[in-house]
């Protein structure tokens, strides 16, 4: 009887291993696997960013020698519109989609701005509340309500330690506000699957694509959402471009 | 060998089936309706039933709160603050952390108490059967409570003496966490970020006086001010310190809000015995900065 439950206890670690090894397995193909890459452009001037005063709290003004701007339209030097979150809307194999990066995204308070201001996130993707200031700042994501996520307001105090946390649904997008400093705006777009988030000079990059033809979002903050179909075909970076029109 | 990993690949298969049907459940339905209609309270020994509590309901509850409990009865529109909508599933005054669901208990001493500076009575002619039974049909109007649990309850533990040391450090923690900001160097409402304040509903919404009420909004007593603080009251400004708060500071800064209020309490003649001065958020950051 005891070498019975012996060797059941052998075989149920040998299965958590060959499946902790398929596993990894399915990941390490993904990665070999295709790639979307692209630049997000803004057609037209860009909106004026005003200056942000932040005078009501010194210990935030004095880290900005030239006033902070607003976030809301972000445009590099060659027209890139930064960002802008590209994710798979539709087309994905739900095997794909499951995977969650093991990475943390982090969400850093620094000179009463959120960095970055724009975060794509995976669902269940660890999310790490970092405060770098010198300041008390108050974390208030706003999810839809009566939706799959949410809303919690916690506060993080000089010097306090990061905290950890991640989203139950997808949700395009949840803002994020601190109520103490009222300018500082953000938000967390939550997908299912690879996403980009545009740098300044307007790039972006979705790894771990699998082979497939799939419809695209890209989403901004201020410019709405646009869809484009792609075709990924495997060792080979399928290359898209997104144009957002000045309003 | 390959029979029991047979059996392991339909346990898996059958484990996946199930975390599936799970995920599809966030839908709501009319079933899902008739059966949160069978939500039970328990308050202590105390059992409430949603049917039961629904005439009840139609008779105090509706005006303001509405038929389909949204906070858009016809009253509703006459009345600042708003009505709290029921189908969200978020609310104020709770024992469990932010972003979780209240206890039966919590919505239950809500409605014995009621909450100062809004429209919302105590409501002390009804039973506590009534107010159990109340809950139930308050909690059937929103999915959260079929689907969720509510957060474990904050641990507070006894409240130890008054001393001045206490006061003192308690202001410590209000100068750290920074209270200031919106509630005032004095707790008069007064502070930097005071007049930019809006709830999660988009609506203006001040920060608390300390100096012109002696009931907080979440209840009177200094286990209340203490549970206010660490968990927060969903859906407005104040966030949870609790992750950030010691049980041992919570209560030093307990001690020093109590120096702030009207009525005499034995923190407010210490503060005056000690002369304490109302902190100067500039005076150390400039000498910490010089350094």
């Amino acid at each position: 009887m005891k070498s019975l439950y012996k060797s059941a206890a052998i075989l149920a670690v040998l299965v958590v291993v060959a499946l902790g090894l398929l596993s990894t397995g399915v990941h390490v193909n993904a990665a070999a696997e295709g790639r979307v890459t692209g630049t997000i452009k803004l057609d037209g001037t860009a909106p004026h960013m005003r200056p942000i005063d932040m005078s009501k709290d010194p210990t935030c003004a004095k880290q900005h020698p030239t006033p902070a701007r607003l976030e809301n339209v972000v445009v590099g030097p060659s027209g890139g519109l930064a960002n802008v979150v590209v994710y798979i809307s539709q087309g994905l194999p739900a095997s794909a989609a499951a995977v969650v990066p093991s990475k943390p995204i982090v969400w850093d308070q620094k000179g009463c701005m959120y960095q970055p201001h724009v975060a794509g996130m995976d669902v269940g993707q660890q999310l790490q509340v970092v405060n770098s200031d010198p300041t008390t700042h108050n974390i208030h994501p706003l999810p839809q309500m009566g939706g799959g996520n949410i809303g919690w307001n916690k506060s993080q105090p000089q010097g306090s330690p990061p905290f950890k946390t991640s989203w139950k649904s997808e949700e395009v997008a949840i803002p994020v506000k601190c109520n103490i400093h009222p300018w500082m705006h953000g938000y967390m777009v939550v997908v299912k699957g690879p996403y980009g988030v545009s740098d300044s000079s307007g790039s972006f990059t979705l790894d771990n694509v699998p082979p497939g033809t799939y419809t695209l979002t890209a989403w901004h903050e201020t410019y709405g959402t646009q869809t484009q179909k792609v075709t990924v075909a495997a060792g080979k970076p399928a290359t898209v471009s997104f144009t957002f029109k000045a309003k | 060998m390959h029979t029991r990993s047979t059996t392991w690949s339909l346990l898996l298969a059958g484990a996946v089936v199930f975390a599936f049907s799970a995920a599809c459940w966030g839908q709501v339905t009319q079933y899902d309706e008739d059966q949160r209609m069978n939500m039970e309270s328990h308050i202590g020994k105390l059992t409430g039933h949603a049917k039961d509590g629904k005439p009840l309901y139609q008779r105090f509850c509706i005006g303001c709160h509405g038929p389909i409990g949204d906070g858009e009865g016809e009253n509703a529109q006459w009345i600042d603050p708003k009505p709290r909508n029921f189908t969200l599933g978020i609310f104020k005054c709770r024992s469990t952390p932010t972003g979780t669901l209240p206890t039966d208990e919590d919505l239950y001493n809500t409605i014995g108490r009621g909450l100062v500076s809004s429209n919302m009575p105590r409501w002390f002619p009804l039973t506590d059967q009534d107010r159990a039974d109340l809950i139930a049909y308050v909690k059937h109007f929103s999915p959260r409570f079929v689907k969720e649990k509510p957060g474990p309850v904050l641990e507070i533990p006894p409240e130890p003496p008054v001393t001045a040391e206490r006061v003192q450090s308690g202001q410590q923690v209000f100068k750290r966490v920074e209270c200031w900001k919106c509630h005032g160097v004095e707790g008069r409402a007064n502070g930097p970020s005071s007049d930019t304040l809006t709830d999660d509903f988009n609506r203006p919404i001040k920060p608390f006086n300390f100096h012109d009420e002696t009931r907080f909004k979440c209840g009177e007593t200094d286990r209340d001010l203490y549970r206010i603080f660490m968990t927060g009251l969903d859906s407005t400004p104040m966030p949870s310190f609790g992750d950030n708060i010691k049980p041992d500071e919570a209560w030093d800064l307990v001690m020093y809000l109590r120096s702030l209020q009207p009525m005499n309490t034995p923190e407010k003649a210490i503060a005056k015995k000690l002369g304490l001065k109302p902190i100067n958020p500039n005076a150390p950051a400039a000498q910490s900065e010089t350094k």
